[in-house]
């Protein structure tokens, strides 16, 4: 994995270094590093020009730049209302009691980090969830065994990168 | 938008029934200022740019269903106006209601009781009860008391995001943020890290302009009254030059009106032992940082020394002083290193005025009146200690003073005149200029021009005009001719001179130096719009049109007094002749002149 | 009563004769103002939810003179209940990209974006395939247009233009004031037409079959099919493609059955209808048609007699309460007091009563948000707490 500063600077190099250029750099540090750090945010500021406090309010108002410390695989289960109407709290109980943490922490390891997300556009086959970008669709504990137990081997061959 | 996008043509709308011609690309609420019709705003302000966000101004248009905010809504010809409907009363309500279920009302114990902008209007619509469910208790809000300047109480933000706006806008300092979304959106610092502990610049000018107790000055009125009460202490108090031209809004007088005389009084009923004059000071300061000008220009011109830095700038306001520490500390050489009239004095109370009144120094406490915040984080820098103590030990702001007089029972309307005390309190109008934009450039002219030439400035009645005015950044070029045997170095040199207000606009400047475009030889820094008279400190509200009113005053006052160069003030030759020697001499350096600190960024 | 008009399937959207190459080019070589009256004449409305009028929306922004003006693809599919966006961009992306260079050449831009949410971020490996296709035969017919995907990162508030407009331009999702119309001034400050993607989708089978084939279809007021995306207690979850104008109680005959509570109507912004109002409601735009007539982006969600009424708006709020940008006044603060209102009544700290004073501030949030979102709140909330009153209660 890349050093932060120079994945920035690959980054304003790709997209440019004003501010119009801010999100897709916001993004390209979350797809490496599953968060922005105080630290990413400061370079980032200072590689555009701009205010780490605009870095800072602009990454915080988008629900997919987390910029608490997130696992590797980043769960986001829609609760929206089809989706709960169609088992989501099964869904959740059945990520919460195989990876033993609740909404919103990570497992130990790094390796899973448990969201929920709104509305994803998959009704028609709820219940759906995202881990990373992967989308999954009609849910059941029995599927999610089978999801997170992949995402556990692909760790164990040395995959780091899972989108 | 700006304001004068389509500006020409005139247009025709009718408000309440009644016509009104306006500009084209006038809003709905400059129309009805014209009109004579008051529309209550929150998140609106002069000084800023048009945010539409807080719903309070909304008026109801003849054919449509939804209301419109007369702040954002460009008239329209033959648009139709009703302020005063039933349905824009109702939503109003709704809107304040609303407002106050997120807010802390608790207004009793509020430092803004009796001036927030939210408690007039639930005033004015009689808001008396609160059906919604409160939800204070929901969001965690905190109180950061950690700047020696401000407080900052997510409880009563009603997110009308004026502080986000002033700090972008018109301080370019960028050290407020509006954060997250939806339920949880609020206005935080950098990772809401404590002010202190971020680019904040102190300047207050947040403060000035929070309608609200979200933001407000960390007020030190129980420490006076527990100093003054104090037998065994002396307490010396100082008011800087703008606080006279500001401190009469408070006490029932118009902006503009002059309570010198008044003021003096009052701090002597107060209880303080010495009233005397940051003026004095501030005249002390041109004498100094004159000095410092004209020897860096030697250096520079005739031993062409590389070291020197040029441009100079001054250095008495602390909001600047911050700002360029954290924005462009490669430049603090440029800074002039004499200290701001509020620290010369306080170093000077510990030791010369000791000495003179034959006091122990460690009994004195310093206390100075000031209208700006950022002077409380001044007083409280670690280098400023250079008399032994605590050089100023408690900073008031204009409107902190206007509290305690209230609180002494003081009719200020009633008081008659009275004198500063003796040893520092005497000034010229040189020194009182201070307070505008452009003054510390005008008094540093008045007499650098002098010890150079041995005449008077070339302008009627030493009024230089050129420095003076509101425009953000203004320039000006004062030729050097027929000078003094010593001064011929400078014969003929053109002074460039700079005045910049506002710290956005200190940015644009200092960009400038840094690409080299700019080629001044001495530049006049204040933090805040209109200089000093627009300090965070000073009475609420403010606008473009109060502070010129305030700038008036301050000149009308330098007009009005018998000397008006700072190098003739009595006390000031006194001092040199009885302490310090001569300017930027030993004693000077120890006493009136400081250092700076590089800081982050962020 | 029922206007007896049965569902009309329709299939232009979907059906794929990869004949894009020539559509474009041949629209390309009519004059501007003839697609634009080609336009006006079918009566084509957006299909995001909001309904304006396509043909003027482009015809406004070819009028006004500006150096640069843009064309945005609006693929911030995030009401609940719609995937129909994602749908046309995974099957028939080509149509979309030829309909947004259309609309380049009809009012002068040279860029077109597609704004993407970010949930939908594994279509972009094939999207920017199809992308790079295109240009090349762009290149290929002298056609001065490119194309760029601009990723959100999850805010459903992006769907809303301006805000839209902000997030481009690298800042928070909050929603402009308007006027300026994003027509006049809207991405970077400039002329910007922009369009949800099914909308494009319809441009391009009035381009190939011109506007009388689009117009025959649906009613008054309501031209044209519209897709609907289906979900919720039906056993055809999918999507869609019907005339507009049909009487809900024949698509509730079509896709759900005797069990159909209440069906909700443009998802969580729309209105949720009870089963006694299924007949005199009609699925179009705004118009003289018999009863209620209902604006939408095509989401409907059935809902069967074990839902609890209570549950869905709770819910709808929560999603309010969290998606909104927090700017303004009404919607901020009015989203958690409706959310918190709601389960105060149903818990017995605050008596039934209150659900009428919410019922007054959904109203005030109607005509006093400063965008669609806080705007549209009330739809539902007024729906619901209006029909099923007692499930608010008990």
């Amino acid at each position: 994995m890349k050093p932060i500063i120079e994945l920035i600077k690959e980054l304003a190099d790709k997209h440019g270094r004003n501010r119009h250029s801010l999100l897709p750099i916001l993004q390209g540090v979350v797809e490496q590093e599953r968060y922005l750090s105080e630290y990413s945010m400061i370079e980032i500021a200072r590689e555009l020009d701009i205010p780490a406090t605009e870095v800072y309010g602009t990454a915080t108002f988008y629900t997919f730049l987390d910029y608490k410390k997130m696992g590797r695989n980043i769960i986001r289960v829609c609760k929206t209302i089809t989706c709960s109407m169609k088992g989501e709290k099964q869904i959740m109980l059945a990520i919460e009691d195989m990876l033993k943490i609740k909404i919103g922490e990570t497992t130990q390891d790094g390796l899973f980090s448990l969201l929920q997300t709104n509305c994803l556009g998959l009704c028609h086959k709820a219940p759906a969830m995202l881990i990373n970008n992967e989308v999954y669709t009609d849910l059941t504990p029995e599927k999610i065994r089978e999801i997170l137990t992949m995402y556990m081997n692909r760790k164990d061959e040395g995959e780091n990168n899972v989108n | 938008m700006p304001k004068n996008y389509f500006m020409g043509k005139n247009l025709k709308i009718t408000i309440n029934g009644a016509t009104v011609e306006v500009a084209k690309g006038a809003s709905i609420l400059d129309a009805a200022g014209q009109a004579g019709v008051i529309i209550p705003t929150l998140c609106y302000h002069k000084d800023l740019c048009v945010a539409g966000n807080c719903r309070v101004c909304v008026v109801e248009l003849v054919g449509q269903k939804r209301l419109s905010p007369a702040c954002a809504t460009p008239c329209e010809e033959g648009m139709e106006v009703l302020t005063n409907t039933l349905k824009v009363r109702n939503s109003r309500k709704h809107i304040i209601e609303l407002l106050l279920s997120e807010h802390n009302a608790d207004c009793t114990s509020c430092y803004k009781n009796g001036k927030c902008e939210l408690q007039s209007l639930a005033s004015e619509y009689k808001i008396m009860n609160q059906d919604f469910i409160n939800l204070i208790p929901f969001h965690n809000y905190t109180i950061d008391m950690f700047s020696p300047s401000i407080i900052k109480d997510d409880s009563k933000c009603i997110r009308c995001q004026r502080c986000v706006r002033t700090c972008a806008e018109l301080q370019g300092v960028n050290a407020l943020t509006m954060s997250y979304k939806g339920e949880h959106a609020k206005i935080t610092t950098f990772f809401e890290k404590a002010m202190n502990d971020v680019v904040c610049t102190n300047c207050g000018q947040c403060i000035n302009h929070c309608p609200t107790g979200a933001l407000v000055e960390k007020n030190y009125i129980e420490e006076v009254w527990n100093a003054i009460a104090d037998k065994t202490k002396h307490v010396v108090v100082q008011t800087a030059p703008s606080v006279r031209v500001g401190l009469g809004e408070e006490l029932g007088f118009e902006p503009g009106e002059r309570v010198t005389g008044k003021m003096v009084s009052a701090l002597k009923r107060l209880g303080f032992d010495a009233v005397m004059d940051t003026d004095f000071t501030a005249d002390l300061t041109i004498m100094e940082e004159g000095t410092e000008l004209l020897t860096r220009l030697k250096k520079a011109l005739v031993d062409k020394d590389p070291n020197i830095k040029l441009p100079m700038t001054t250095s008495c306001s602390p909001g600047w002083i911050k700002f360029i520490e954290h924005m462009y500390p490669e430049y603090l050489g440029n800074l002039s290193s004499c200290k701001s009239p509020q620290q010369m004095f306080g170093a000077l109370v510990k030791t010369y005025y000791a000495k003179a009144r034959n006091l122990d120094p460690a009994n004195i406490i310093s206390v100075s009146i000031m209208p700006c915040t950022a002077k409380k984080f001044e007083a409280n820098r670690p280098e400023m200690h250079d008399s032994g103590y605590r050089d100023v030990d408690l900073v008031l702001t204009t409107r902190e003073l206007a509290i305690m007089i209230k609180q002494a029972g003081i009719d200020f309307l009633k008081l008659e005149d009275s004198h500063y005390d003796r040893l520092m309190g005497e000034s010229t109008g040189a020194g009182v200029i201070f307070g505008a934009t452009g003054g510390v450039m005008e008094a540093a002219l008045r007499t650098a021009y002098e010890l150079v030439t041995g005449r008077e400035v070339p302008f009627e009645n030493l009024n230089i005009n050129p420095v003076r005015g509101i425009e953000g950044i203004r320039e000006a070029t004062i030729k050097i001719e027929n000078t003094l045997k010593e001064w011929s170095f400078l014969e003929g040199v053109e002074l460039k001179c700079a005045i910049a207000h506002g710290l956005a606009n200190a940015k644009i400047v200092m960009d400038e130096i840094k690409s080299g475009k700019a080629n001044y030889h001495f530049i006049e820094f204040m933090a805040c719009p209109g200089g000093c008279l627009g300090g965070g400190g000073q009475p609420l509200p403010t606008s473009p049109e109060i502070r010129a009113r305030r700038a008036a005053a301050i000149y009308a006052e330098d007009a009005g007094m018998p000397l008006r160069k700072s190098h003739l003030n009595p006390e000031v030759v006194k001092i040199y002749k009885d302490f310090l020697v001569k300017p930027c001499g030993e004693m000077s350096h120890k006493l009136l002149h400081t250092k700076y600190t590089p800081r982050k960024r962020r | 009563m029922s206007t007896n008009y049965q569902l009309k399937r329709a299939d232009f959207i979907f059906k794929n004769e990869n004949d894009w190459e020539e559509v474009l080019s041949k629209s390309i070589s009519r004059p501007p103002q003839e697609l634009i009256n080609e336009l006006i004449s079918s009566e084509l409305k957006g299909r995001g939810g909001a309904g304006f009028p396509t043909g003027l929306k482009w015809k406004v922004s070819s009028e006004v003179k500006s150096d640069v003006k843009y064309v945005i693809c609006n693929a911030d599919e995030g009401e609940p209940g719609t995937f129909k966006d994602r749908e046309i961009l995974s099957m028939v992306p080509f149509k979309v990209l030829t309909a947004i260079a259309i609309c380049g050449y009809v009012i002068g831009a040279k860029e077109g974006f597609i704004y993407l949410r970010g949930e939908y971020n594994f279509l972009r490996p094939e999207l920017l395939k199809a992308i790079n296709e295109f240009e090349y035969y762009c290149k290929e017919i002298k056609l001065d247009f490119s194309i760029k995907i601009f990723m959100g990162s999850g805010a459903y508030i992006c769907g809303e233009e301006t805000a839209l407009f902000e997030s481009m331009e690298g800042k928070r999702g909050e929603p402009r004031n308007k006027p300026p119309y994003p027509t006049l001034s809207g991405y970077m400050g400039k002329p910007t037409v922009i369009n949800n993607v099914e909308t494009l989708a319809h441009t391009y089978t009035i381009f190939k079959y011109g506007s009388k084939r689009f117009y025959d279809l649906g009613v008054q007021y309501s031209r044209g099919s519209k897709l609907f995306s289906v979900s919720g207690d039906t056993p055809k979850p999918g999507i869609y493609e019907l005339e507009l104008g049909m009487s809900l109680s024949d698509f509730v005959e079509e896709f759900g059955d005797d069990d159909t509570k209440a069906v909700q109507v443009g998802g969580a912004s729309g209105f949720l209808v009870p089963r006694k109002r299924f007949s005199e409601t009609n699925i179009g735009f705004q118009g003289k048609l018999v009863g209620i007539s209902l604006p939408t982006g095509g989401s409907m969600m059935l809902f069967n007699s074990s839902r609890s009424m209570y549950n869905v708006l709770d819910n709808y709020l929560n999603f309010f309460a969290e998606e909104s940008c927090g700017q303004c006044t009404p919607c901020r603060v009015g989203c958690q007091q409706l959310l918190k209102g709601i389960k105060a009544v149903k818990r017995g700290e605050k008596n039934a009563q209150y659900l009428d004073k919410m019922l007054k501030l959904a109203e005030t949030m109607q005509v006093t948000a400063k965008c669609g979102l806080g705007q549209s709140v009330g739809n539902s909330f007024s729906s619901i707490v209006e029909n099923f009153r007692e499930e608010m209660i008990y």
